[in-house]
């Protein structure tokens, strides 16, 4: 089974849109890109894409009642709504340095949540 | 009244504040002082949560928070920088002296050699675009938004849909998504977003929202909280076509629909504006018509990139710490920079020909629509100064040149910088 898809390169300012045809699970051709990087960020991004989270968790004793947190790397695409989730559950107390780890290893994917911010106790 | 007395005042503590506050302090000003009317530092940078900030400065993808904590740190570090936090400026005079008010000290009296506005954005509310239907609650600005989500804790709605498609309004869809409200979808008026590919990309489609151009909102409907939003498509001149109605249930409506510099300062101090920009006119070392105030950052031309926000800042701070020491000197001749010809804006608006003037100037340019293969120029007298080939060129992203010094030198009264097809 062939299936195509059309990809907006995100890599530069030029916007291309391409198109890559994938079948079983593998990238036949790729096409309209106007570089080659363009065109290894589609195969990533019809394989296995991966975006960076930001999001906030709870925190107790604190200046502010929300800490701004970031992954350390890039996540699979698919698992960003369950590593929003989950960390919808997390409550941490202040005081807290940028960079501390907030959970080591989400959904055990190999990623640490970091705090991206300090913030003081009240 | 309590008084006080600095070389530099800053008034604002967003990225532009800082960076002046850090670059005054390094250029010999003795005493320099940011008066902040929020309970921290770091403005609207606090609430943008997400990562992308200062790629060009720091090498590295940061997060708002994660920006300005290097600028607070490196303001902490010099001991001249005074910081007064829940401090709002009322008014300033044609003398520098500066009225501000906070509940610690109540009415301060501040005077200063040198004054750097670094006040930052206002953002468009329903007024300023006047949509009819009724005045339910769940109309929010999505920067008021972005505030309540990511600093204060509570959601706006549980079903939204976002006017506007600018980056504020894309990056608020996801944030609300990963919230789990739904975002019904984001209308946009222009035949195209003026947000980044990557935005549109990774807010929008990575969680199905559909993205309406050429649509816009004719009516906001609710008696106490919005109820749903009836919707049109628009013809090539905005007007809303008939039997393209349609209507989409919320409960609450974000406006993304621009920011405005929040000049009410400067303005009652007449210093001169530019109509375009809604900024001050400043030159490029950043000092208004007004000797000895100088404007940075937002609330000088909305930026994209806070990179450029505290460039900016660099710059004011040092001249102005230069004025407030008296090593300003002849101010040269003034040159206008005009945007013109499918360029909507173009700051510094004017260039000051100092004899012995070493350093480029960089222009920043924004174009009236998106357009593919032209070439910015900039003349003078009927003469390129410089030319620049774009192979794309869109009005959500600052165009940068840097004029070199030979070329000031060949100026006439002003230059013009335009696109050629
Ligand atoms: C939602 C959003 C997303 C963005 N995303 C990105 C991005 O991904 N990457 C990027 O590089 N840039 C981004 N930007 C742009 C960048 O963050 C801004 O251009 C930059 O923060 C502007 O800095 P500023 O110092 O001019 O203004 P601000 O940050 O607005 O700071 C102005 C400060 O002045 C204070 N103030 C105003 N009036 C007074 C007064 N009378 N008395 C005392 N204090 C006063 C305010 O409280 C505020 O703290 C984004 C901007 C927004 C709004
Ligand atoms: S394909 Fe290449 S030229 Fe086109 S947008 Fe991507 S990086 Fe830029």
């Amino acid at each position: 089974m062939e299936e195509e898809r059309r990809v907006s390169c995100i890599v530069c300012p030029l916007s291309c849109v391409g198109d890559v045809t994938i079948a079983d699970g593998k990238v036949k051709t790729v096409a309209e890109f106007g570089c080659p990087r363009g065109e290894a960020y589609a195969r990533e991004e019809v394989i296995a894409p991966k975006r960076m989270l930001t999001t906030t968790v709870r925190v107790s004793g604190g200046q502010l009642p929300l800490l701004p947190v970031i992954s350390r790397q890039l996540l699979p695409k698919d698992k960003i709504i369950s590593c929003a989730r989950c960390l919808a559950n997390v409550t941490v107390s202040a005081p807290i340095k940028e960079g501390d780890v907030i959970l080591s290893d989400i959904l055990k994917l190999g990623v640490d949540i970091v705090a991206s911010r300090d913030l003081d106790a009240i | 009244m309590h008084e006080e007395i600095f070389d530099v005042v800053i008034i604002g503590g967003g990225p532009a504040g800082l960076a002046a506050a850090v670059s005054a302090s390094d250029n010999g000003a003795a005493r320099v002082l940011v008066i902040e009317r929020d309970r921290e530092l770091g403005g609207i940078l606090q609430q943008c949560i997400h990562n992308g900030f200062g790629l060009h400065r720091f090498k590295e993808e940061l997060t708002g928070p994660g920006y300005a904590l290097r600028y607070i740190k490196m303001v902490e570090a010099r001991s001249n920088i005074t910081v007064m936090l829940d401090t709002m400026v009322l008014a300033v005079a044609a003398d520098k002296t500066i009225v501000a008010v906070n509940s610690r000290d109540g009415m301060i009296k501040i005077t200063a050699k040198a004054v750097i506005f670094t006040m930052g954005c206002r953002e468009r509310t329903r007024g300023a675009i006047r949509i009819p239907g009724s005045r339910p609650a769940g109309v929010f600005t999505a920067g008021a938004a972005q505030r309540m989500v990511n600093m204060e804790g509570y959601l706006p709605g549980k079903k939204v849909v976002i006017l506007g498609s600018g980056d504020i309004g894309l990056i608020m869809a996801r944030r609300m998504s990963l919230e789990g409200t739904r975002v019904e979808a984001v209308l946009e008026i222009m035949a195209y977003s003026n947000g980044l590919t990557r935005n549109v990309v990774q807010c929008l489609e990575d969680y199905n929202i559909p993205l309406y151009l050429s649509h816009t909102i004719l009516a906001v409907h609710g008696n106490g909280r919005v109820t749903g939003v009836t919707c049109a498509k628009v013809d090539a001149a905005m007007r809303p076509i008939a039997g393209t109605e349609f209507y989409l249930e919320c409960d609450c409506l974000l406006l993304s629909v621009g920011l405005i510099p929040e000049n009410e300062l400067s303005r009652e101090l007449g210093i001169e504006m530019d109509g375009r920009t809604s900024g001050p006119v400043v030159d490029q070392l950043r000092q208004t018509g007004l000797p000895g105030f100088f404007a940075a950052g937002n609330v000088v031309h909305v930026h994209d990139l806070v990179d450029f926000v505290s460039e900016e800042g660099e710059i004011a701070g040092k001249y102005a710490a230069w004025h407030a020491n008296g090593k300003m000197g002849d101010c040269g001749c003034l040159i206008t920079v005009k945007a013109a010809n499918g360029v909507r804006t173009a700051v510094p608006q004017v260039i000051r020909a100092v004899s012995g003037n070493t350093e480029p100037v960089r222009l920043y340019m924004r174009v009236e629509k998106p357009e593919k293969n032209v070439t910015l120029a900039i003349l003078s007298d009927g003469q390129v100064l410089l030319e620049r080939k774009l192979r794309v060129a869109k009005p959500g992203e600052m165009i940068v040149v840097d004029l070199p010094v030979e070329n000031i030198k060949k100026i006439g009264d002003d230059i013009t910088v335009v696109l050629k097809h």
